[in-house]
């Protein structure tokens, strides 16, 4: 996050706009006059890909995961995706936009990292790079950082991080703004107002920061009723910052990209099938992808989203009603800029030999290619940028295609 | 002097050196005022100053002993829930729609008591919060924070790290803030807390016995940061030729394992089994293999690399002074830094003893963590639970003993003074205000913390206000208060 200081002058003439470089030309991509949004959910602590999209065709899965293996049929059966996978019942709003090819899964695949370990893992899934350690620049701020610069784009702040501090994937030189859900009560607008005067008179900074602030807060809570979550509710706390995101994308000189971060999917001990502690949090999801297709309105359809995770888990339920730390997973995709209504994946089976390591999902297909290819068709960048800055040393894993409509 | 300039100077003695005046009866605004360097200076005459004790701190080896003990609990808990799964196992294998009429209980481990990482985490906050309200000036815990994010460990590594994150700082960090530089780094990079949060406690020298024997191999995690991070600074003149050189000649440095077999469990060790053998070549210079020596030695030496001093002044000034702090100040301390051979007593001298670090306009902003401090030392209100500060340090982006990277929390006025961290300063602020505004009275904290040194315009905003809570809430929120 940078702190953009205008004079004085500046801040007057910009006025009530919602950015203070709100001057600068929207982002329009190309000559087909498209601004495309780009969203990245990442789920921190490993979802279990196996359990949220199941190959419940596969004639080894329902033994690995025995009582907690979705199904067809029953109380709540898994919503059929094609004749081989089927989606957890806890996402309706996903299986809808996935009949109207406005979402795609893309299964058996993780990054490039094979060991087991979040803090890796995750600096691996948001840094970009092939290897853990390097946590100075995050894939999603150098893409921003690569966007043709002709058609000046991406001069300031034009990606939003959601959250107290800015996400890995975000870190780096293109500057970014931020926005978090208060989870306190706000102060009474005449105190703001104060504040701001005082400011005004003995410190511009520090007035061009708040104003800012506040400006971003009343679009994000705009129409947005409570931004406070009712006592531990999962699917709302995890509504509530991407309605703001959302409503903050949408605005004519918000950012364009956005890039929020969800816990708790370290399902070690009662991960629970149908009901219980991950359908909860992949309920939550559902909700967070829906604020994004409401909040956008018409923006939606130059929009994607992409959610992310780690790594995946092991294909079998451990000991306690859980799953342990494992390796190939899914990758959801929705917006209406996707080809979608597909579910991608080169599958590599679940009997023990094909197992990966004997004992997680083999990743067939490398999550890099996934982002690499909806970069290159939905915001145009090159090959060679992708597979030299934005994910170095990666120019032997290509860019998928066809992605995006 | 007039009573404005002197007031000035004990805003910077208060503020940029130290965490803000204490409020009631304290007089350290006048105490400031009367003698602004010899204010500052007063905490530096003994070392022990910076040490941190308690009856609820702990030692860095007693908590890895204790977290030794839970996983211990929590693998038999697993061994026997699996035991108990496998027996009712053949119910649970059907795979057709029909439940069974009475499934068998899932199998529910007793939980271990997890919490026990969280509660030593929290004692140890809590008594450096207390800590911090305990000084005239503070700027002895100042010197403690500055040098705790530069070696900055993150309790997200896992328990491990997080149980031991305040044991960290009180044991490599406050023994060394008014010592020697070379000893700092020695005490750093031979912590447990260190060497599992950077992996070198599981990097194995490819050609060493253990290398040989596993497939596990050499980690440069600690190595690189030790040169780009803690020492030499990413400019400092080293190649990845140095990095492999330096993570090969600390190959061994361990953690000792629950089984004790190299000493206590949960204290450093020197593996013999794990270290490359054999001379290594760094910086151009050669060690030969002495075992734990030859990196005793490589670190020494780093610490007292000319990169090192630049790369130590820099950040120091730009801390304390500004974000583009006076060339002229880096100079001065690049060379007592490399004169005094890393004495950080005299580089703290030399910094409060500098004109410039006094007449510099007060342009940085207080870090999330001085700002807390600095309103609960305004009221003189010590916490008796760290909770609220650790939640609002969360919500400011700057959780306590976890930043976002082995570069620390950023140091800089774009940092912190972002539209969103003073949405949510604000509204920290409306909180503070709101417990305490009518505790206090607003004028009277304000001259406490500035005094003279306030604006017509920040007292007559205070003046205007519509009640002492609002009040309040602009006193901690105004030029004087966020900025030092």
């Amino acid at each position: 996050m940078t702190l953009h200081t205008p004079s004085r002058r500046q801040l007057l003439v910009t006025g009530g706009a919602l950015f203070a470089w709100s001057y600068l030309p929207r982002f329009a991509h190309a000559a087909d006059g498209r601004d495309p949004r780009f969203v990245v959910m990442i789920l921190r602590g490993a979802l279990d890909g196996l359990a949220a999209v199941a190959p419940i065709s596969d004639p080894a899965y329902q033994a690995l995961h025995g009582q907690q293996a979705l199904s067809a049929s029953g109380d709540k059966p898994a919503l059929p995706l094609d004749n081989f996978f089927a989606l957890h019942p806890a996402m309706p709003n996903f299986a809808r936009l996935y009949g109207l090819r406005q979402a795609a899964v893309v299964h058996a695949t993780t990054t490039a990292y094979r060991q087991r370990s979040h803090f890796d893992g995750q600096d691996v899934l948001e840094s970009g790079y092939r290897l853990p350690g390097k946590t100075d620049s995050g894939w999603l701020n150098r893409a921003l950082e690569q966007l043709p610069k002709g058609e000046r784009i991406a001069v300031k702040g034009k990606g939003l991080a959601v959250g107290a501090s800015t996400p890995l994937i975000l870190r780096g030189g293109a500057s970014v703004t931020g926005w978090a859900p208060s989870t306190l009560p706000a102060v009474q607008d005449d105190l703001e107002q104060r504040l701001l005067a005082l400011y005004r008179e003995r410190d511009s900074g520090l007035a061009s920061a708040l104003e800012q602030g506040v400006a971003i807060e009343k679009v994000a809570q705009r129409e947005a009723g409570s931004m406070r979550p009712v006592g531990g509710n999962v699917i709302e706390a995890m509504r509530i910052p991407a309605r703001g995101a959302a409503k903050l994308i949408a605005a004519n000189d918000g950012p364009r990209f956005a890039a929020l971060a969800f816990d708790g999917w370290d399902t070690h001990v009662n991960e629970g099938g149908t009901t219980g502690r991950l359908a909860q949090l992949l309920a939550g999801l559902d909700g967070a992808i829906e604020e994004f297709e409401k909040g956008l309105g018409d923006s939606w359809k130059n929009t994607v989203v992409a959610v992310v995770t780690e790594f995946g888990r092991t294909a079998r339920i451990n000991g306690t009603a859980g799953t342990d730390h494992g390796t190939g997973t899914v990758a959801f995709l929705a917006g209406g800029a996707l080809n979608g209504g597909r579910v991608i994946a080169d599958w590599p089976g679940l009997r023990d030999a094909d197992l990966f390591e004997g004992r997680d999902l083999k990743a067939t297909t490398d999550l890099r290619g996934v982002m690499k290819g909806l970069l290159a068709d939905h915001l145009g960048l090159g090959a060679t940028v992708l597979g030299e800055r934005v994910f170095p040393e990666s120019q032997d894993v290509k860019p998928m295609k066809g992605l995006i409509v | 002097m007039t009573a404005s300039i002197n007031a000035q100077m004990a805003l910077v003695a208060l503020n940029r050196f130290g965490l803000g005046a204490r409020g009631g009866n304290s007089g350290d605004l006048a105490n400031a005022a009367a003698d602004p360097r010899g204010f500052v200076k007063a905490e530096l005459a003994s070392p022990r100053t910076a040490l941190l004790e308690g009856p609820n701190l702990r030692p860095t080896e007693d908590l890895f002993a204790e977290l030794y003990g839970l996983l211990r609990q929590r693998r038999e808990a697993l061994a026997q829930a699996k035991q108990i799964a496998n027996q009712t196992a053949p119910n649970t294998q059907a795979s057709d729609a029909s439940p069974s009429p009475t499934p068998p209980a899932s199998p529910q481990p007793p939980r271990p008591n997890v919490n026990i990482v969280q509660d030593r985490f929290q004692a140890d906050a809590l008594a450096r919060i207390q800590r911090a309200h305990a000084p005239a000036c503070g700027f002895v815990e100042r010197l403690v924070g500055f040098w705790s994010n530069h070696f900055c460990i993150s309790a997200i590594k896992g328990p491990g790290v997080r149980i031991t994150a305040g044991a960290f700082e009180r044991e490599a960090i406050r023994p060394h803030v008014l010592g020697s530089f070379a000893d700092m780094v020695k005490a750093v990079e031979q912590h447990p807390t260190m060497l599992a949060y950077l992996d070198n406690a599981v990097s194995v020298g490819p050609n060493s016995r253990a290398g040989q024997n596993r497939r596990r191999g050499l980690n440069e995690n600690l190595a690189r940061e030790t040169l780009e991070l803690h020492t030499l600074g990413v400019d400092g003149g080293y190649t990845q030729a140095d990095v492999t050189a330096l993570a090969r000649i600390i190959t061994g440095w361990t953690i000792v394992g629950p089984p004790g077999q190299l000493g206590r469990p949960g204290t450093f060790a020197f593996n013999k089994n794990a270290h490359e053998p054999g001379p290594q070549v760094l910086l151009g210079k050669t060690y030969a293999d002495e075992g734990v020596v030859q990196g005793e030695k490589a670190l020494n030496d780093l610490a007292r690399h000319p990169s090192a001093a630049r790369f130590i002044a820099t950040k120091f000034a730009r801390h304390f002074v500004a974000d583009q702090p006076p060339p002229a100040l880096v100079e001065k301390l690049t060379k007592v830094f490399r004169d005094s051979d890393g004495n950080l007593k005299a580089l703290s001298l030399a910094l409060i003893d500098d004109d410039t670090a006094w007449s510099a306009p007060l342009t940085k902003m207080r870090s999330p963590y001085d700002f807390i401090i600095a309103a609960s030392r305004m009221v003189a209100r010590g916490p008796g639970q760290p909770q609220r500060y650790l939640g609002s340090l969360r919500l400011m982006g700057a959780p306590l003993w976890q930043p976002p990277g082995p570069n620390g929390f950023a140091d800089t006025n774009a940092a912190w003074a972002t539209p969103n961290g003073m949405k949510t300063r604000l509204d920290i602020a409306g909180q503070i205000a709101k417990r305490l505004g009518n505790l206090t009275d607003p004028e009277e904290a304000l001259d406490a913390v500035a005094g003279e040194a306030a604006s017509a315009e920040t007292r007559q905003a205070i003046g205007r206000a519509e009640s002492r809570e609002q009040a309040m809430a602009l006193v901690v929120m105004s030029p004087e208060f966020q900025r030092r």
